[in-house]
């Protein structure tokens, strides 16, 4: 219980950087530790008391294992993040490129 | 602009040997995908990494000289087609992506059907797909002063 | 578990500081940190699969994100006027009250889920039992991304390849005509 509550603490970490700071690549970082707060809370969702990893093994054949399905879709969706924050990137480089600035303020400010 | 020769020469003497090794591992983590746990992403990304590891090491100049990235696009698009021939492949048993390939006993390299090819698929795509992305980013750089020039590639 | 909270509390210490300090580089290493308690969290929590692929991946993402500091001047610090300063106030107390409210709504739908440590099996206990059978596979979370969800896996892979398609038309310039 106490689990899920910090874990919520870490994801309104990650949307509070996402809101307030004004430099692009501290944006790109609270992004990140949201999505580390989204994945970690699925599999904690589906953990059980003592269980296994889902791999079956010569020794124990059907055991006591932990949700796999979950598991199942966050290795999705870790591998998804990559390539998001790749694309952020490369925006954010393109942008300082033009604009020699980081600050969104001064972006807004000087347009075309 | 300064021209990069890459780091020192120990580091160029280690990479020489430990890129054969991150490459060897990262084929075992794909192919024993249906065994252990891995499986086709996490040893792409490994693949990828070993020759990420050959141009942070060597510069960018003289390990561009021997890889080539337009090959990358090709092996990204083959594991792509690939995919998708696999699974069109089980229309012939029923329906779309069902396992027919005949599936031995379990605990052996070749169990399990179609799933290894499905990792090998996988393991095309992600792997030359992440080191385009790296090339594109280390090498496509616009030269400082005005912006209305034409990128200097390499 | 009290290892499992002691790590995420570390975990919440470093996205503290990966926050607030002022020089871009510490900040992304103070994010990788965050990714490698991750990492030992997954171990704990009995997910070998997501442990490798998640360490690998921040490995390639903290390369990716430190190719957006190279060659970065430090900005001059300039005079900040007055209404700047009430803006970003304003920014700052609406930021505090919608995080506050947040919290405070997912603490009353937290109350609802299952305790930590039962979950409630329906489809997973059906996809560990029948994986053998059906497959032949022994890594069931390999057997469900491939075989029982493969859908799933072909619109992952059509993510990255958008992705690699982005990136190399967003750096690319072709000559402008003066």
């Amino acid at each position: 219980m106490i689990l899920y509550i910090l874990c919520f603490i870490l994801f309104a970490i990650g949307i509070y950087c996402l809101l307030v700071k004004k430099n692009l690549v501290k944006k790109i970082v609270g992004l990140g530790i949201a999505e580390y707060a989204v994945n970690l809370f699925f599999i904690l969702l589906g953990y059980r008391n003592g269980g296994e990893a889902p791999i079956l093994d010569k020794t124990r054949v059907i055991a006591n294992f932990v949700d796999p399905l979950p598991q199942a879709l966050i290795l999705t969706s870790i591998v998804i993040g990559l390539g998001v924050t790749a694309l952020m990137v490369a925006i954010v480089v393109r942008l300082y490129e033009k604009y020699k600035t980081f600050d969104i303020d001064e972006i807004r400010r000087l347009k075309g | 602009m300064k021209e990069e020769n890459g780091m020192s020469l120990i580091v160029k003497r280690i990479t020489r040997i430990t890129v054969s090794l991150i490459f060897l591992f990262g084929v075992y983590i794909v192919l024993h995908g249906h065994l252990t746990p891995g499986g086709g992403f996490a040893g792409g990304v490994i693949i990828a990494l070993s020759f990420i590891h050959l141009v942070l090491a060597f510069g960018k100049d003289e390990a561009m000289n021997k890889l080539n990235e337009s090959i990358a696009s090709i092996i990204e698009s083959i594991g792509g087609l690939m995919f998708w021939g696999v699974a069109l492949l089980g229309l012939l048993g029923g329906y779309f992506f069902l396992n027919i390939l005949p599936k031995g006993e379990p605990f052996r390299l070749f169990s399990s059907g179609a799933i290894i090819l499905y990792n090998i698929a996988i393991f095309l795509k992600v792997g030359a797909g992440l080191f385009s992305i790296f090339i594109a980013m280390a090498i496509f750089r616009m030269p400082a002063g005005d912006n209305t020039q034409e990128p200097k590639k390499r | 578990m009290i290892e499992l909270s002691i790590i995420l509390i570390l975990m919440i210490i470093g996205a503290v500081v990966a926050m607030e300090i002022d020089d871009l580089l510490s900040s992304i290493i103070a994010l990788g940190a965050v990714g490698i308690g991750l990492t030992l969290e997954f171990l704990l929590l009995r997910a070998p699969d997501l442990a490798i692929t998640q360490l690998v991946v921040e490995i390639l993402s903290l390369i990716i994100l430190i190719r957006a500091t190279i060659e970065v001047n430090k900005p001059l610090a300039q005079a900040v006027s007055l209404q700047k300063k009430i803006m970003h106030l304003a920014y700052f107390c609406f930021a505090i009250i919608f995080v506050a409210l947040f919290i405070r709504f997912s603490y009353l739908a937290i109350r609802q889920l299952p305790d930590f440590g039962n979950p409630i099996m329906k489809m997973g206990g059906q996809y560990a039992e029948q994986a053998l059978k059906k497959t032949g596979a022994t890594n069931i979370v390999s057997a469900i991304i491939l075989d029982f969800r493969g859908y799933d896996t072909l619109g992952e892979a059509t993510i990255l390849f958008t992705s690699v398609i982005g990136v190399i038309s967003v750096l690319r310039l072709s000559g402008r005509k003066r």
